[in-house]
C-alpha cells in the first residue's frame, strides 16, 4: 500500500491540517527544550471521543511522515479495538506503513504500556495521556499547581506517597507513578504500571505525552534522567512477577492475568503481545504454551 | 544604694469619654521610693487610690505626668514611658503582681498555673513544678486539689493560688494588692512567713494590707496616700 | 533589646474607593505576641493579608529579619523566596480549619507536608515526628492516620496548629483562632496556644474580635477602627485604662462572665 495523493484525497496528510501540526511540532519542541514541562497546546476535535487517545492521535499526526513505519499498542496488545482502530485511522489518512513489531517501527503510539523490547535512538515513543497533572488529585487548582511547578514546589507529591504507606504500609500505586525528569519537573508518565517506570530512565527514544482533552503535550528527550520517587526507607520497587508467562515462559516481562473459564480458572500472560509472539516465534515454550511457527509480517 | 522603686510626681486621671467627657482625677504628684528588702504598705481609706498607685507601677495603668523607675540590674527603666516590650521584660524578670482575685485560663489545673508563672520568670519546667509544690504545701493548699482547676475553689483556696503564684517568679519587686483579705489565721501568718523570708533575701515589697495586724507585722514604713490626694479635692 | 522580627511602616490599602487600612505601622519583636483587635470591617483582616504578604499594599513597607539576620522588605522577595518563607519560618492558622488543612489527607499527613517541602525523604522519621507532635498538641497519637474529616473543631484547630509549627517557625499568624469553636472548647486551645508560644519563644500576631482572647494571649495590643490603628500598648494596659473613645466603648461593652 502506497501514500498517493489518492488514498487520502478529501483530507490533508495524517487528518490535521498544516498550521495545526505546525502548532502542534512547536508545542512538541517547546517540551523538548524543557523535559517533563506540561506545555499548552490548542487540541483539535478529532474523529473519535476523548478517551479514546486523541491527544497521542494529535502528536502522531503531527510528527508523521510518510517513511515512517507506525505501531499501536494498547495495554501492550496491537490487537485490541483501541490500537486497531488508531493504526487504521493512520494506514487511512496518511497511507503510511504499519507494523506490531517494536524493533521495525519508527514511530510508536502507546496507551498504558512501554514495549517490552529496549527502544533505540531513532524511535519515537508516543503516550495517550488522561490527566497530565501529578498534583491534581491533591490540589485541584490549576493555579496553584502551575505555581508549584513553577517554584519546583513538589512536597505534596511525597504527601501522596506518605499517605499510601501510611494506609497500606508500602507505597501502593501501581501505575502512573509520579517521577522526577531531569531533576527539575515532577510528571505523570499517564497510566503505564510502575513496571515500566525504569523504561524511561535514559530510554535511547523520544518520550511524547499528548493529553487531548487536557490540552497538554510533554515530553522526555533521548538519553534522560527519570527519577521514580520515593523515600529513603520505602525505596521504590517495580512490580515483580513470581511466575513465569504461560504462553512464552518470560520471567521478565509485565503480565497480565487472563481468566481461562468460569471455575477460576486463569493464566499469567505476557501484555506485550509482539514480545511474547517473538520469544516463542524463537522456540521458548511456557506451561501452557504450544510451540508456533515465526508470524510474518501480516499483509493488509 | 539606688532604690529598687522610685516614684515621682506621678499623676493619675481617668478621662472617661463614654459620661460627658469627665475628668477624674485620682492621685497627684506621688513621690516614694522603696529599697531592696524593704516593705513598704499604703495607707489610706478606700477610694484614695492605692490600687492605682501600685497598677501605675505594674504598667497596667496610664499615668498623665511622673516617672516610675523600677531598676533592672544595671539599667533604670522609667514604667511610665517604656515600650511595652520593656514592660513585659520587666515583669518577666522583676516585678510581679497579686491582684485581689485569681484571674486565668479556665480549665487550667492549679498546679500548672503557679509553675507556669515560674517557668515565664526562666525556670526549667521540672524545677517550675517543684517550686510550685512547695508553694502551694506552705499555703496549706490540699494536695488533691492541684490537679484541678480553681475555677471551683473557695474564695480563700482561690487567693492561695493567687499568692503562690505571685511568688513563684522570685521577683525582686513583689506588688500585693490585699493578698490576704480572704485568708484565715493560718494562711495569713504563712503569708507573713513568705513575705519575711523574701525580705531576707532582699526582695522588695510595695502592697495594701486592710488587715491591721497583718500590716504591722509586715511593714516596714506606711505611706498615706491621702498626702497624693488630687489638688481640686483637698481644696474642697 | 533584641533586633525587631518585624518591621511595619506606613502600610495602606484600599479598594476601590474603600480604604482597607491605612498609615499602619509598628514593630514586633521575637517572642512577642500582638493582638490586632477590632470590629468587623475595621480593617484587621486587610492588616494581616498585608503583613503576611498575601496582599499587595498600597503604601509602605513590611520587613522581616530573614534567618541570617538581614532585615528584608517582603514585597521585594521573590515569590519562591516568600512562600518558601511562609512554610518554614512562617505559619498560619485560620479560623476556618478546612482552610488551613488538607481535608483529604491524614493527620500524619497533613503535619508531615511542610517536612517533605523542604525536603525530608524518610518515611519513619517524618512519621516520629508526626506523632511527637500529635502529642504537643493533646491528639491520641493513635489517630494519625484518620482524616480531618474525622476530628472534632477544637482537635482540627490544635492539628492546624502542629501543621504549622511542625517547621519551627519563628512568627506564626493567626486568624480569629479560636473563632466558631464552643466555648468549652476555646479555654483548652488558649491555654495550648499559651503554653506553645511561651516554650518555642514564637512572635505572633493574632487578629480577634475577642478582648478575652487578647487579654490571655498577647502582651501587646493594636486598636483597629476605620482602618486606622486608634490605639496601641501593652494588652492589660489598653484594656484596663483604655484612652481612646472608641476603645472604652469597645472595653465597656463586652459582658463580664
Amino acid at each position: 500500500m502506497s501514500a498517493t495523493a489518492e488514498n487520502y484525497r478529501g483530507y490533508n496528510f495524517a487528518y490535521l491540517d498544516e498550521q495545526t501540526k505546525r502548532m502542534i511540532r512547536r508545542a512538541i519542541l517547546k517540551a523538548i527544550a524543557i523535559p517533563g514541562y506540561q506545555v499548552p497546546f490548542a487540541s483539535r476535535e478529532m474523529p473519535m471521543p476523548y478517551g479514546w487517545g486523541t491527544g497521542g492521535v494529535q502528536v502522531t499526526a503531527a510528527i508523521l511522515g510518510p517513511d515512517d513505519i507506525l505501531k499501536v499498542i494498547d495495554q501492550g496488545a496491537d490487537d485490541t479495538t483501541n490500537a486497531v482502530s488508531i493504526r487504521q485511522f493512520f494506514e487511512k489518512t496518511a497511507g503510511v506503513q504499519t507494523t506490531t513489531e517494536t524493533g521495525k517501527a519508527t514511530i510508536i503510539q502507546t496507551r498504558h504500556r512501554i514495549p517490552e523490547a529496549t527502544l533505540q535512538d531513532h524511535q519515537v515513543l508516543v503516550y495517550q495521556v488522561p490527566i497530565p497533572e501529578p498534583l491534581r488529585f491533591l490540589e485541584p487548582r490549576e493555579t496553584e499547581t502551575r505555581t508549584m511547578h513553577a517554584l519546583a514546589e513538589y512536597g505534596l507529591m511525597h504527601v501522596k506517597l506518605y499517605e499510601d504507606i501510611a494506609q497500606h504500609g508500602h507505597i501502593a500505586k501501581t501505575y502512573d507513578y509520579p517521577v522526577l525528569v531531569a531533576e527539575r519537573y515532577v510528571m505523570a508518565p499517564s497510566p503505564i504500571p510502575k513496571f515500566d517506570n525504569p523504561k524511561m530512565h535514559q530510554s535511547g527514544a523520544l518520550q511524547l505525552f499528548g493529553a487531548g482533552r487536557e490540552k497538554r503535550i510533554y515530553a522526555i528527550p533521548p538519553h534522560t534522567e527519570v527519577v521514580s520517587l520515593d523515600f529513603e526507607d520505602h525505596p521504590f520497587e517495580p512490580t515483580k512477577f513470581t511466575e513465569p508467562c504461560a504462553l512464552c515462559g518470560a520471567l521478565d516481562s509485565y503480565l497480565d492475568e487472563v481468566i481461562t473459564d468460569d471455575k477460576g480458572g486463569r493464566m499469567f500472560v505476557c501484555s506485550d503481545t509482539h514480545h511474547c509472539e517473538s520469544r516463542r516465534a524463537e522456540g521458548h515454550v511456557g506451561a501452557l504454551g504450544t510451540p508456533i511457527t515465526p508470524v510474518t509480517e501480516a499483509a493488509e | 544604694m539606688q532604690p529598687v522603686l522610685s516614684v515621682s510626681g506621678v499623676d493619675k486621671a481617668f478621662h472617661l469619654h463614654l459620661h460627658g467627657g469627665k475628668h477624674l482625677p485620682v492621685v497627684e504628684k506621688v513621690d516614694f521610693a522603696v529599697q531592696a528588702g524593704e516593705c513598704v504598705v499604703l495607707g489610706g481609706p478606700s477610694g484614695a487610690g492605692k490600687s492605682s498607685i501600685l497598677k501605675a507601677i505594674y504598667g497596667n495603668y496610664t499615668v498623665q505626668a511622673g516617672s516610675i523607675l523600677v531598676r533592672r540590674d544595671d539599667a533604670i527603666v522609667d514604667v511610665a514611658t517604656a515600650e511595652p516590650a520593656a514592660i513585659v521584660a520587666l515583669r518577666r524578670h522583676v516585678m510581679g503582681y497579686v491582684s485581689q482575685f485569681l484571674r486565668v485560663i479556665p480549665r487550667v489545673p492549679a498546679l500548672d498555673i503557679v509553675a507556669e508563672a515560674a517557668r515565664e520568670a526562666g525556670l526549667a519546667p521540672d524545677a517550675s513544678r517543684r517550686r510550685a509544690s512547695k508553694l502551694l504545701t506552705r499555703l496549706n493548699l490540699p494536695e488533691r486539689l492541684w490537679a484541678l482547676p480553681p475555677a471551683t475553689f473557695s474564695g480563700g483556696e482561690q487567693q492561695r493560688v493567687n499568692i503562690a503564684r505571685g511568688f513563684a517568679g522570685e521577683h525582686r519587686l513583689l506588688i500585693l494588692d490585699e493578698p490576704t483579705a480572704s485568708l484565715d489565721a493560718i494562711n495569713r501568718e504563712a503569708v507573713i512567713e513568705l513575705i519575711a523570708e523574701r525580705k531576707a533575701q532582699g526582695a522588695a515589697f510595695l502592697g495594701i494590707f486592710h488587715d491591721i495586724d497583718v500590716r504591722d507585722r509586715v511593714a516596714d514604713r506606711i505611706i498615706d496616700v491621702t498626702r497624693f490626694a488630687p489638688h481640686s479635692e483637698r481644696a474642697a | 533589646m533584641n533586633d525587631p522580627l518585624l518591621v511595619v511602616e506606613g502600610l495602606a490599602k484600599s479598594y476601590g474607593g474603600r480604604m482597607g487600612c491605612a498609615d499602619v505601622s509598628f514593630t514586633l519583636e521575637p517572642g512577642e505576641v500582638l493582638a490586632i483587635v477590632g470590629e468587623s470591617g475595621s480593617g484587621k483582616t486587610t492588616l494581616l493579608n498585608l503583613i503576611s504578604g498575601q496582599l499587595p499594599p498600597d503604601q509602605g513597607r513590611v520587613a522581616y529579619r530573614m534567618r541570617d539576620g538581614a532585615l528584608r522588605n517582603i514585597l521585594d522577595l521573590t515569590e519562591a523566596e516568600r512562600r518558601f518563607l511562609a512554610r518554614t519560618d512562617w505559619g498560619f492558622v485560620h479560623q476556618d480549619a478546612r482552610n488551613g488543612l488538607r481535608m483529604g489527607v491524614s493527620a500524619g499527613g497533613n503535619i508531615g507536608e511542610r517536612l517533605m517541602g523542604i525536603g525530608d525523604r524518610h518515611y519513619g522519621k517524618i512519621r516520629d515526628v508526626a506523632l511527637n507532635w500529635l502529642d504537643r498538641v493533646e491528639i491520641d497519637p493513635a489517630r494519625i492516620d484518620d482524616k480531618p474529616g474525622q476530628f472534632s473543631g477544637g482537635m482540627r484547630q490544635r492539628l492546624q496548629i502542629a501543621r504549622n509549627l511542625v517547621t519551627n517557625p519563628r512568627l506564626v499568624f493567626m486568624d480569629e483562632p479560636t473563632g466558631g469553636l464552643d466555648v468549652s472548647v476555646q479555654a483548652r486551645l488558649l491555654d495550648l496556644i499559651r503554653g506553645l508560644v511561651a516554650e518555642l519563644g514564637l512572635a505572633v500576631v493574632l487578629v480577634t474580635h475577642d478582648l478575652a482572647v487578647a487579654r490571655l494571649l498577647s502582651h501587646r495590643i493594636l486598636v483597629m477602627k476605620g482602618g486606622y490603628v486608634i490605639e496601641a500598648g501593652l494588652t492589660d494596659r489598653v484594656l484596663d485604662d483604655p484612652q481612646e473613645a472608641y476603645t472604652q466603648l469597645l472595653v465597656s461593652s463586652v459582658l463580664a462572665a
